[in-house]
């Protein structure tokens, strides 16, 4: 199975043509099915040191992100302190996964994290809309990577993709792919603009074809941003690119986690529908900015035995 | 050991109010039963829940005329605007007491708390809330002007969905004016006897619902009492055979909810990742203990390897364990009983050369369970292919053509429910139209809802549940 699906991939990869075929292919998605799974799911009751772990091992998947056109040198450091001690009383609290910003302030946010291991991400390629040209896009890479960004935040061409054009959309990728250079690839879907799950399959598959190590739900600047649902297909697809080609390729969902309980939820999203190699910040993140203190104070909850408030925690 | 291991999360069983004595509800009243008592088991773990008082022939008396009296003096007089007063009061009380309801069910029965809590009882009061509407509206449902009631209905239930089952039955019955004499499964009357709280609760007045517990032979009495008007039955085909062979010739109505192996169809442009979600709740929800469960699943040779391959990664993550832990997903065998009926069957499934996969999710030590499992390369003349397991066993069987998967899902003396799972509409409709089965789903399984009416053919049995249809059952039409 799976040496028939590799020749399988290679084939879709040939051109234009025959990437339609194989996107157009690809089992259809059953919008209640998954809806209804993704719900049953949510129902999991994780209590006790099952949720301690989990909340350790959220943490430890935050890309802690801040995308504002108000960023500045000091509000990136403050977070780049944040990421590498999110509880400054519990020094034991895992660190983040890395901190996101845009590509002008990847360089404030490496000198702020030198010898940390936490990894620098940036956006890149005119986010959020993704509306430019390819030349632009790769010098926005250029710069992100050149500024010593460890990881890119890509997004992919919305329009391109919706009006059929998925040979573009591959190209794409595989340019910006190779601007990254050693710099890993994540590659946003902004699944909020392709609306169905079955786009949202395609889109997946698409991504991973050209080489993106994650596929991401969203900016955060669309509503709706990332849901359950929509990382259950993305998680289903990673897991089934797995089968056929026995690599591991991660998922982020971002925007609009908020609550440490939905972030469980993820995590027994990725769980049962991907599997446990998945539970790791190399191939699962979350990319969120007030998520963290949530999963801070109920991290404190389980350990203290009762409630503290928002101001035990910093606000960045 | 697993990376993300959940911590167990059981739900508190006090909130049963477990009782070490229950009583059989005569005239509004609990009293003792002059049959044997009988004690009810917790299949998780084969402790005994509690001492059950049975009814026998006299007390079956008392309780017909208890229902008759009802019947003629108060509930068949009542307009159906206050009869609906009553319906929707027991449908809130089952909401108001449903923690209590699904945990009660949970230890008697075996099934999950998470099915009893989020499917069972709120069906049931579903189906209370939806007949209660109906209550004041029979002029209205196509069965004439002002169609009648029959009487004193006899009503015979099983334990794969103790709660849920009784609310089929009596909903219906109280709607369409007639009063109920019940008799709930042997292994899992405890519900039922509280839901004769919840009619004192609701002031229903005395001996319109009577429910009397005990094993097989309390049921052939009630359903061949003189003073019963209508039968119903849900249960295997075996025993309806058997009703069916007593009542011939007395003149009562009779419905039959019986046995079924539904085929479950899936197409090769099937969205498969849900297909397998609804493959897995046609046969893994309740443990298989369900007469319309998906026990066959029909697959395009085309697709079967893939599908095969996504089905067992899946079912190998259904958590298997204590049933009031609310992460478990596959609960316990009703009964050592039922156990041994479906380790033989899967026995005959290997002796006949069929291949056999179990997940290798780990057994308690105490209490009857079985591990799902799924046996491909099943040809149809197996025993695994024919007859009913009601068990978390699979049996898969690959069809080519359209033609084909029809000719193969027909091809059982059962027909109660059918799946298609296939992106094309047209097809989901020709379909429909060739397949001999009272329910078919179209891309989901098992979804069940008081509005839609349910029953079977051939040896599935006949009459329907549920939905304007239902309604027949209990008028004299």
């Amino acid at each position: 199975m799976p040496q028939a699906a590799l020749s399988g991939l290679d084939e879709a990869r040939r051109d234009e043509s025959s990437l339609r075929r194989f996107l157009n292919g690809l089992p259809g998605v059953d919008q209640v099915g998954v809806e209804q799974r993704a719900a049953g799911l949510a129902t999991r009751s994780i209590k006790k040191a099952s949720k301690l772990w989990a909340l350790d091992t959220a943490i430890s998947m935050v890309d802690l992100t801040t995308l504002e056109g108000a960023d500045t040198v000091g509000t990136v450091r403050s977070l780049c302190a944040k990421a590498r001690r999110p509880d400054p009383e519990r020094p034991e609290t895992p660190q983040v996964a890395a901190v996101c910003v845009y590509p002008d302030l990847v360089a404030t946010a490496v000198e702020a994290l030198a010898g940390t291991g936490i990894g620098v991400a940036s956006v890149a390629t005119a986010f959020p809309s993704g509306r430019s040209n390819l030349d632009v896009k790769l010098a926005d890479t250029k710069l992100a990577v050149e500024s010593g960004a460890t990881e890119v935040d890509m997004v992919i061409d919305r329009g391109a993709f919706l009006s059929g054009r998925y040979g573009a959309v591959f190209d794409e990728i595989t340019a910006v792919k190779q601007a990254c250079g050693d710099a890993h690839l994540k590659v946003i879907l902004e699944t909020g603009e392709l609306v169905t799950y079955d786009n949202v399959r395609k889109a997946s598959w698409l991504a991973l074809l050209a080489g993106a190590d994650f596929i991401k739900t969203s900016t955060g600047k669309v509503q709706p941003a990332a849901t359950l649902p929509v990382t259950h297909v993305m998680l289903q697809a990673v897991r089934d690119w797995y089968t056929a080609t026995g690599e591991l390729r991660g998922v982020k969902p971002a925007g609009g986690i908020r609550s440490a309980k939905d972030a469980i939820r993820y995590l027994v999203a990725v769980n049962e529908v991907a599997g446990e190699e998945w539970l790791t910040p190399k191939l699962f993140r979350f990319g969120a900015s007030s998520l963290l203190n949530d999963l801070l104070l109920q991290r404190r909850t389980q350990l203290d035995g009762h409630y503290s408030g928002p101001d035990y925690v910093t606000v960045n | 050991m697993a990376l993300f291991d959940y911590a167990p999360a059981p739900e508190n069983r006090d909130i049963a109010n477990l009782k070490a004595h229950y009583r059989p509800f005569i005239g509004g009243e609990f009293v003792d039963g002059n049959g044997e008592p009988l004690k009810t088991i917790n299949p998780a773990n084969g402790e005994v829940l509690a001492e059950v008082s049975t009814v026998d022939g006299s007390d079956i008396d008392r309780a017909v005329q208890a229902a008759r009296t009802a019947y003629e003096k108060t509930w068949r007089r009542m307009p159906g605007s206050e009869r609906a007063k009553y319906l929707f009061r027991l449908a809130r009380l089952i909401q108001e007491r449903a923690r209590e309801l699904a945990v009660l069910e949970t230890l008697d029965n075996g099934k999950p708390i998470k099915e009893s809590r989020d499917v069972d009882i709120p069906t049931a009061a579903a189906h209370f809330f939806y007949h209660a509407g109906w209550a004041d509206k029979l002029s209205y449902a196509g069965y004439g002007p002002d169609p009648q009631p029959l009487g004193v209905a006899g009503q015979v239930i099983p334990w794969n969905f103790p709660l849920l089952m009784l609310a089929w039955k009596i909903a219906p019955a109280l709607a369409c004016g007639n009063t109920v004499v019940l008799k709930p499964a042997e292994t899992t009357p405890l519900t039922a006897l509280v839901f004769g709280e919840l009619c004192q609760q609701a002031g229903l007045p005395p001996g319109v619902v009577n429910i009397v517990p005990g094993a097989g032979d309390v049921g052939a009495a009630l359903v061949g009492h003189a003073g019963v008007d209508k039968v119903a039955f849900t249960g295997s085909t075996e025993v309806g055979k058997i009703i069916q062979r007593q009542l011939a010739g007395t003149g009562k109505k009779m419905t039959m909810e019986l046995g079924g192996k539904a085929a479950n169809i899936v197409f090769d442009d099937a969205p498969l990742d849900q297909a397998v979600e609804g493959i897995v709740n046609g046969i893994f929800f309740n443990q298989g203990h369900v007469c319309c469960a998906g026990s066959r699943l029909l697959v395009q040779e085309s697709i079967a390897d893939e599908l095969l391959e996504k089905l067992r990664y899946r079912v190998s993550t259904l958590r298997l364990g204590d049933p009031l832990d609310k992460n478990t997903d596959v609960g316990a065998i009703n009964s050592a009983e039922q156990l041994a009926k479906i380790r033989d069957l899967v026995a005959s499934g290997e002796a006949e050369g069929a291949e056999r996969w179990t997940s290798p999710c780990p057994l308690p030590e105490k209490g009857f369970f079985f591990a799902p499992t799924v046996f491909s390369g099943v040809q149809a003349s197996m025993r695994i292919a024919r007859e009913e397991i009601f068990g978390p066993v699979l049996s898969v069987l690959t069809f080519r053509t359209p033609q084909e998967a029809v000719t193969k899902a027909n091809n059982t003396p059962y027909g109660l429910s059918a799946g298609i799972w296939t992106e094309k509409g047209s097809r989901i409709l020709w379909m429909t139209s060739q397949l001999r089965a009272g329910v078919v789903w179209a891309n989901t399984f098992n979804r069940f809802d008081p509005t839609a009416p349910f029953g079977g053919y051939q040896e599935s049995g006949f009459g329907r549940e549920g939905g304007r249809a239902g309604l027949e059952a209990y008028l004299d039409v």
